[in-house]
């Protein structure tokens, strides 16, 4: 705990020099230490702007495989950065074993040291210590396996053509989002095993699809159909559509079951992300805002540094109103530092109300009590834990109810006694991934019969789904490649038909 | 411990392949953007970048959403005038509802279109692309060369005709002067000594006589020492020198009657784009004149030369004349390598095909590179195709073929510079 007094300021000029941000690092790293934040180890890497735009285009992943949305994507990313539309992240940070940062040239001696706390210091121990990461990604072992999968697919384009791995790739992709397990845990692997296991596997599915085949070709159609009705294939609704068609698309080739796989564990390697947007950004912001101050008030950094980084730091967890033109929606950033911060609040100085609502909170240890927030919640749940009436106050919060059945938009709640609680579980359920995509589960595959395969969609409150569902369902039937139907229950609970693939069924 | 890596000077274009990979997908849009760009470009404009827009709609990755009704409970923040209960009218457009979500939403943007640029490579393989070209490639009468024989010095042996008679002669004086220089003295000694005995009016007559003497035995020694000889002689010396054909000058001729709609004539821009594509791997500076005609001939920019609205009937020969007017004023053959390139649908006046024949035939043929004649249209031939046929076999450096869509162009444009070994024997021969 003893905290070396060093009264001699850190460098405060624009110019960064790798001497500099050693220094810096030094010193971020030991008040981070004194705050018992666990993490991985940094390696930082200094990159252009450009590559920083390659990074971007592929989702942060330092490794991947090529598609052509991952240059849609850069393209877009260029062309809105060359015409100013757009700054660029100020940091990438990945989450592996060590945790690369990649710092921006560009970037002021004081933004790199703020992206040193945020980044390697914020969300490195976030990666390492929340729940949803340690459960479902390997640290470890991911860029080995990022590689597997650059180098698999490239291999699969040398064999197979471009065009084809595109395809299923493409197939892929409009499935990743029901490319997950939910709720299964899965088993940790290294990559070793992962390959050695990779071929029997295909060999195995193979064999697999080959019995069904069988056992089709010994039945005629009569005895099929009357079989159809004792068995119930898949037994339980599948949520995981990819996991279902790796193991289960009669007519897959075993180099595309690869390739479903592959995308379905990228998908599951991003499932914790997309869970902790709010958590992951806040708990960084966190960290960078309480190591800078506590550097400051160590006398350490000189006033022309903190009013640069107070600069940046408002503008990053700044929140505008939903009548700004600049709302863009709910900052996670500015929800993530506010919860944090309001942690901290109520351990060390929490009001009556504080008092009422989170009695067990109220006067804690208040780095106990944000470390086990961060440890062991979701946004959804950490929301319908934390979010405090205050807060709510302090962000006047309301929430709208848009009924189509009803001519007006309703007020369902605003920041008052009455509606805190409504609020803030509204709220919660606005980041539960199970009310925000879509629920389609594959409820039949007729293998026995005509092959088909039937999904249903399960509105949560009436909405229906998007368009474009016709596009994926043939993106489905590509990996299928039997009829693919998707239906729905009406009021009535009366089965109705969403979409069919091929569109024009000959019987 | 310090673990900071400096990786600024590692590969850039990480995403380089992906961005192949979206063009690829993206080509058959990418070309329609281009085909419209190929209007906006000059012919002599291959160097700049080149923007495409695809619509935003096309390129859509599905996924399955929740879209439309239902309801909606959303939470926004800043609360300023509402109270729970108060009813705010749905706003009727489609877009951007509530008073929440209008502003910087994804929903804002719609279906603009996705403007990116691609470089001029890209632009280039892409253009070409649908004329099946895996590459751009013209080897066939790459790095041409000619010889023109120059004076060089002079050489000790030779044939007769080529003695240079000045140069020989100043040898012959100099051999002359340096045998003989010695015996001038002698003689300048002597009649000074001669003039001394006169001047101090002396008797001595034999010295005198002596004197004399030698003065004329020396004299007659030198005139002994010959006027010419073979060492004198000099030769013209003559080498083979490549001539720096770092000039080109490219003829477009077009016929601008109306039947010459714009799409033929994008097509002709294609063919003259490739043309000058393939002249700048081989020449330094390149000057592109542009020749329209209907009845007259003109001489016009870039822009008058594709889009000019003017109209009537077809005398192609004056377009002939004038191309050889313009040579004749500005582009000596001799320091110019010549193309032309002319595109028409083939139509002419009956009575003027002939001339055009003799023109080229006596005239232009001469004195030029290579001339090519495409013929853009899906009919039989006319009369001037017939004509122009007579004069394959006669001017290898003469070119003609059918154009019936844009896909022709590379194939014909390929097969009209592939011929190297006899183009060069011919051009050796027609050039000069």
């Amino acid at each position: 705990m003893a905290i070396d007094f060093n009264f001699e300021k850190l460098p405060d000029c624009a110019e960064w020099t790798f001497d500099y941000l050693e220094k810096y690092k030094q010193q971020i790293k030991r008040v981070a230490n004194f705050y018992q934040l666990d993490t991985y180890p940094n390696q930082i890497e200094m990159i252009t702007s450009e590559q920083m735009m390659d990074a971007y285009a592929s989702i942060g992943m330092p490794i991947g495989y090529n598609h052509w949305s991952f240059g849609k994507r850069f393209l877009q990313t260029q062309q809105n950065y060359m015409r100013g539309h757009m700054g660029l992240a100020y940091e990438i940070v990945i989450n592996s074993n060590p945790c690369i940062t990649y710092l921006m040239e560009e970037n002021t001696l004081t933004m790199q040291a703020l992206v040193m706390a945020h980044a390697s210091y914020g969300h490195n121990s976030f990666f390492k210590g929340n729940y949803l990461f340690r459960t479902w990604t390997e640290a470890d072992s991911i860029i080995d396996y990022l590689l597997f999968a650059k180098n698999y697919i490239h291999e699969c384009e040398q064999i197979h053509g471009i065009n084809e791995v595109e395809a299923t790739l493409d197939a892929c992709h409009a499935l990743m989002s029901h490319g997950v397990d939910r709720y299964k845990r899965p088993q940790k692997m290294s990559l070793a095993k992962e390959l050695e296991q990779q071929q029997e596997r295909e060999r195995y599915l193979q064999s697999q699809v080959d019995q069904l085949w069988q056992k089709l070709d010994s039945n005629n159609t009569e005895r099929a159909k009357m079989r159809s009705n004792e068995l119930i294939f898949p037994e339980s609704p599948q949520e995981n559509i990819l996991y279902f068609i790796e193991k289960n698309a009669p007519l897959l080739a075993p180099w595309q079951r690869e390739i479903v796989r592959i995308v379905r564990k990228t998908a599951q390697y991003f499932y914790p992300q997309k869970q902790t947007q709010v958590m992951n950004e806040g708990w960084a912001c966190f960290w960078h805002y309480t190591i800078i101050n506590h550097l400051f008030d160590e006398g350490l950094l000189t006033n022309k540094f903190m009013l640069e980084f107070l600069h940046h730091h408002s503008n990053v967890i700044n929140q505008p109103a939903y009548n700004s033109p600049q709302y863009s929606g709910i900052n996670p950033y500015a929800l993530g530092f506010n919860m944090f911060s309001d942690i901290r609040r109520i351990c060390e100085h929490p009001s009556e109300e504080d008092k009422e609502w989170f009695p067990e909170l109220a006067g804690s240890n208040w780095l106990d009590a944000v470390t086990s927030a961060m440890q062991n919640y979701k946004d959804e749940s950490f929301i319908s834990q934390y979010l405090s009436p205050h807060l709510i106050r302090e962000f006047k919060f309301f929430e709208l109810c848009d009924d189509e059945d009803k001519s007006h938009i309703e007020v369902s709640a605003i920041h008052n006694e009455k509606g805190y609680q409504k609020i803030r579980s509204a709220l919660a359920k606005q980041y539960d991934l199970s009310h925000i995509e879509a629920n389609i589960q594959i409820i039949n595959a007729d293998i026995e019969g005509d092959r088909s395969l039937t999904l249903e969609y399960i509105p949560h409150n009436n909405v229906k789904l998007a368009d474009n569902k016709d596009e994926v369902i043939k993106h489905l039937h590509y990996l299928w490649q039997f009829d693919v139907n998707l239906v729905t229950q009406d009021k009535e609970m009366r089965t109705k038909i969403l979409s069919h693939c091929p569109q024009d069924p000959e019987h | 411990m310090a673990v900071f890596i400096d990786k600024r000077l590692n590969a850039k274009n990480k995403s380089m392949v992906n961005r192949q990979r979206f063009v690829r997908r993206y080509k058959s849009q990418i070309k329609r953007s281009l085909a419209e760009s190929i209007n906006r470009r000059k012919v002599t404009d291959h160097q700049s970048d080149e923007d495409v827009s695809i619509s935003k709609k096309d390129l859509t990755e599905p996924s399955f959403k929740q879209g439309e009704g239902g309801i909606k409970e959303r939470i926004y923040p800043g609360n300023d005038q509402f109270s729970e209960g108060d009813k705010i009218p749905r706003p009727n457009a489609p877009k951007g509802k509530g008073t929440g979500e209008s502003g910087a939403s994804d929903t804002g943007e719609g279906e603009d279109d996705f403007i990116f640029s691609i470089s001029a490579d890209e632009y280039l393989h892409l253009l070409f692309d649908d004329l099946e070209l895996p590459n751009l490639q013209f080897n066939q009468i790459d790095k041409l060369i000619d010889y023109k024989t120059v004076r060089s010095g002079f050489c000790n042996e030779g044939a007769i005709a080529n003695i240079d008679i000045v140069k020989s002669l100043q040898g012959s004086i100099a051999r002359r002067m340096a045998m003989t220089s010695d015996k001038r003295k002698q003689i300048k000694h002597c009649q000074q000594q001669f003039a001394l005995l006169e001047q101090q009016g002396s008797q001595k007559t034999a010295e005198k006589t002596r004197l004399t003497e030698e003065i004329t035995a020396l004299k007659n020694k030198i005139a002994k020492v010959p006027f010419i000889d073979t060492f004198d002689l000099r030769y013209r010396n003559y080498d083979k020198q490549a001539i720096p054909s770092s000039k080109a000058v490219m003829f477009c001729l077009m016929d601008v009657s109306g039947s010459m709609v714009q799409a033929t004539k994008d097509m002709a821009k294609r063919f003259y784009i490739l043309l000058y594509l393939f002249l700048t791997r081989n020449y330094k500076t390149i000057d592109v004149v542009y020749i329209i005609h209907h009845t007259q001939a003109t001489e016009v920019d870039e822009q008058d030369f594709f889009y000019s609205k003017e109209t009537g009937g077809t005398i192609i020969s004056s377009a002939l004349k004038l191309l050889y007017e313009i040579i004749k004023k500005r582009y000596n053959s001799k320091d110019w390598n010549i193309y032309v390139a002319q595109a028409s649908d083939g139509d002419n006046w009956q009575d003027d095909t002939p001339k055009c024949y003799q023109l080229l035939a006596e005239k232009i043929l001469p004195i030029i590179r290579f001339y090519s004649y495409i013929e853009i249209n899906n009919n039989e031939s006319k009369s001037l195709w017939l004509e122009y046929q007579r004069l394959i076999d006669k001017y290898p450096n003469f070119t003609m073929r059918q154009i019936t869509e844009v896909a022709d162009i590379y194939p014909v444009f390929r097969d009209l510079f592939k011929k190297t070994a006899s183009i060069n024997a011919a051009w050796g021969q027609y050039g000069h």
